[in-house]
């Protein structure tokens, strides 16, 4: 399958694999790191975002595509809706089929509350179901929340929330009792230790796993709580619009049948936003690891609600998605491969860095080695740096891989690519949108009353840089508390009359600001088809 | 000039890149997709696809994110399947043979024709996890069946009508819940936090200017 250049490179590889296996290569002092995500991490990169001109962050910068749709125009004409005969009538409505949304459905319904979820695509048809690593909580003698708290607010640059991280490090192990006891299956000793790893940025062994379905396995068993209490979902149903009360609270959604093309009208009392991430803009013309629908439409959705985002300028990029072959280009190969103790490799064997460094460092140090160092190996599409895999038999004994991260053996396999033979391609993808919609300690909007978000759309958990496993650990711990904070908040709700003056005073501010981005939006999914 | 093969999509002929996946090449034909496409990668099973190569008798089944296209290739999308999905309450059910009985019966009309197992996107053994669930084995049909993305394939083949998937689904959340050992170190970290033992610490970090926290991440004990 490699071609004769990379056969070369890779015969230096297989040479230092046994003295490189060993080596534990030095961590990079605090400068270092800064000097060198200023010159290679791609949020640093000029020119690639635009300043706000209109909404709660006016005057702050966005990335350029996300800009063109946060200042696009409305799918809608309020005036041509009717809001007095709604379709829909719910205490919790869940926009986002994730699992944050999962969970907060199943908490809102455990709560006593009406609740309904609507998804543009199929319920867990999310980035949930492409987590692979794993999910951490300091639930190890050794560990405790405090020392979670310490690697996820420096991993992040020290700019997370700390009242959002309390929460997330304090209610981690809860949140894996809780999803063991919906029946999700973790590895686990023969004792019933939690076999944990580490991952980037950890200063223990916290990231519990499911092999490297770990995700797969959190949302197909979500998936079917929600279906077995009988939830409504309503699947290829996208929300377009949020409705408002004429007390300014959120209380519903204009919704798009994916399909027909049908409008409907959601009423709520509460609303939970848990729309997820953006990789599918292709931030700088990455690729992405991120599922068809990751079209930031949430964001869209609450800032012309006037919901204020947070650190909406940070991205992550996976340092280690496929470089090669160019059919799976971009996916995302789970960092539990560097956890295991594959490393990785310039295109003369050395192994430049330590494996473990955060994403945002291990990205920017790719894209180092692949341009100014001069050190990447040249994939035919780009450019990559090796994954050593074959590292992780050769300290974990032959069996390893396939045992704990199967995905990554079939996923490659597919292009008869041994990975216990044979090192790998990689190269930074985009993965993750740490920044989002800043929200209270109860999961409300800052800005906009009874409006929840949970999930890749909320920003301020992590910071500037998210850690490997915090994310599905905060889908579990932030999307259960929305559930529970919107049913309770629901119930002390009195319904007033639905208006869309928002969306209206929003296209008069882009009107009044002379901006046309030529644009509609929510995007809701890519387009890949291809114009002829 | 790019290497170009012949596909039938839905039966309709198309000229396509050779290096496509059959996504890639449905999109290079000029579908926008909606249904049929998920993850893009594997994990969702949105996009079963059933295919037979031209001049070859047999049907076979794959993700079409994860599969090349192929000279010849008959291609149908399977974007949906009606799986059956039994409902039940997992704090009342409990991990006993009993169950599957009482749930799916119809595993137990199975004719052992291994329809599913070749038809398998994952390649699994399915008619293998399907007969550990007969006997309420539940620990090995999690096993067997882990690595299943549900996408419904197996079911649209098998002339007992079974819903492969589900009846996996039931011995996973089972064997998660009822029979894989507990661990005692997650309770004890529980119990410790609603006992308030890491509130005062946590507090203290919390209210410590950055400066300091810095000096405290950048010198931290890293287990090795």
């Amino acid at each position: 399958m490699y071609t004769e250049q990379m056969l070369e490179s890779m015969k230096k590889v297989e040479a230092a694999r046994e003295k490189n296996a060993t080596l534990e290569p030095r961590r990079m002092t605090a400068e270092e790191k800064d000097a060198l995500l200023k010159t290679y991490h791609p949020d640093y990169k000029e020119g690639e975002f635009a300043i706000l001109q209109v909404g709660p962050n006016k005057g702050e910068k966005v990335p350029t595509e996300l800009a063109a749709l946060l200042q696009g125009r409305s799918r809608i004409r309020p005036a041509d809706i009717d809001l007095s005969h709604p379709d829909y009538d719910t205490d919790v409505l869940i926009i986002g089929g994730g699992g944050a949304g999962a969970s907060a459905a199943i908490e809102a319904d455990n709560a006593g509350a009406r609740v309904m979820v609507v998804t543009k695509l199929r319920m867990g048809d999310a980035n949930t179901m492409m987590a692979e690593g794993g999910i951490q909580a300091a639930d190890k003698p050794n560990d405790s929340p405090a020392i979670h708290y310490l690697d996820a607010f420096g991993g992040g640059h020290f700019a997370a929330k700390p009242e959002l991280l309390y929460r997330l490090v304090t209610e981690a192990p809860e949140a894996i009792q809780w999803l063991n006891d919906l029946g999700v299956e973790f590895d686990k000793e023969a004792d019933g230790t939690m076999i944990t790893t580490h991952g980037g940025g950890t200063s223990r062994k916290r990231m519990h796993a499911a092999k490297d379905y770990s995700g797969a396995e959190i949302m197909r068993t979500l998936r079917d709580e929600v279906l077995n209490r009988g939830i409504p979902v309503v699947d290829f149903t996208a929300a377009i619009e949020l409705i408002k009360d004429e007390a300014g609270r959120a209380a519903g959604a204009v919704l798009l049948n994916m399909e027909t093309g049908e409008r409907l009208i959601a009423r709520a009392k509460t609303v939970v936003l848990a729309t997820g991430g953006a990789g599918r803009l292709h931030y700088q013309g990455f690729p992405t690891s991120n599922h068809y629908g990751a079209t930031a439409d949430g964001l869209i959705l609450g800032y012309r609600a006037g919901a204020k985002l947070l650190y909406a300028d940070t991205l992550q990029y996976h340092p280690t998605g496929a470089a090669y072959p160019e059919q799976i280009f971009g996916a995302l190969v789970t960092e539990k491969v560097r956890s295991l103790g594959a490393k990785l490799i310039n295109v003369d064997g050395e192994a430049f860095m330590h494996p473990l460094e955060t994403r945002d460092v291990s990205a920017a140090s790719i894209i180092r080695e692949c341009s100014d160092r001069g050190k990447g190996v040249s994939t035919g599409n780009g450019m990559g740096v090796w994954l050593d895999t074959p590292m992780i038999e050769l300290l974990g004994g032959e069996g390893t891989i396939e045992k704990r991260i199967p995905a990554m053996l079939r996923m490659f396999a597919k292009y008869d690519i041994d990975i216990r033979k044979e090192p790998i391609l990689v190269y930074p993808t985009l993965h993750y949108q740490n920044g989002g919609l800043d929200i209270d300690k109860t999961g409300m909007a800052t800005q906009v009353e009874n409006l929840y978000v949970a999930g890749e759309a909320v920003g301020g958990i992590h910071g500037r840089n998210r850690l490997m496993g915090n994310s599905l650990l905060d889908i579990i711990v932030f999307g259960r508390s929305a559930g529970r904070n919107a049913a309770k908040t629901a119930a002390a709700t009195e319904s007033a009359p639905l208006t869309l003056s928002h969306v209206d005073a929003f296209m008069a501010a882009l009107d009044e600001a002379g901006i046309d981005t030529g644009v509609v939006s929510p995007k809701l999914l890519p387009n890949y088809a291809r114009k002829k | 000039m790019e290497n170009m093969v012949h596909v039938f999509l839905m039966g309709k002929r198309y000229e396509v890149p050779a290096s496509l996946t059959i996504m890639g090449a449905m999109e290079y034909a000029g579908y926008q997709l909606i249904r049929g496409c998920g993850c893009r990668n594997g994990f969702c099973g949105a996009c079963a696809t059933i295919y037979r190569i031209q001049g070859d008798r047999e049907l076979k089944a794959c993700l079409a994110c994860q599969t090349q296209v192929q000279e010849g290739m008959y291609i149908a999308t399977l974007p949906f399947f009606p799986l059956v999905k039994q409902v039940y309450d997992m704090e009342k059910i409990s991990p006993t043979q009993q169950i599957m009985m009482q749930l799916y019966p119809e595993i137990y009309s199975c004719i052992g024709c291994n329809a599913c197992t070749k038809s398998c996107t994952q390649g699994l053994n399915v008619m293998q996890y399907i007969a550990y669930a007969q006997r309420g084995d539940f620990a090995r049909c999690a096993e067997e069946s882990f690595d299943c993305v549900m996408c419904g394939v197996c079911s649209s083949r098998c002339p007992a009508g079974i819903s492969h998937p589900q009846v996996a689904m039931l011995a996973r959340r089972l064997n998660g819940k009822y029979l894989a050992p507990k661990s005692a170190h997650l309770a004890d970290r529980v119990q410790e936090i609603q006992n308030g033992t890491f509130q005062e610490l946590l507090e203290s970090l919390m209210g410590k200017p950055i400066s300091e926290m810095q000096e405290l991440y950048n010198h931290r004990d890293i287990e090795k």
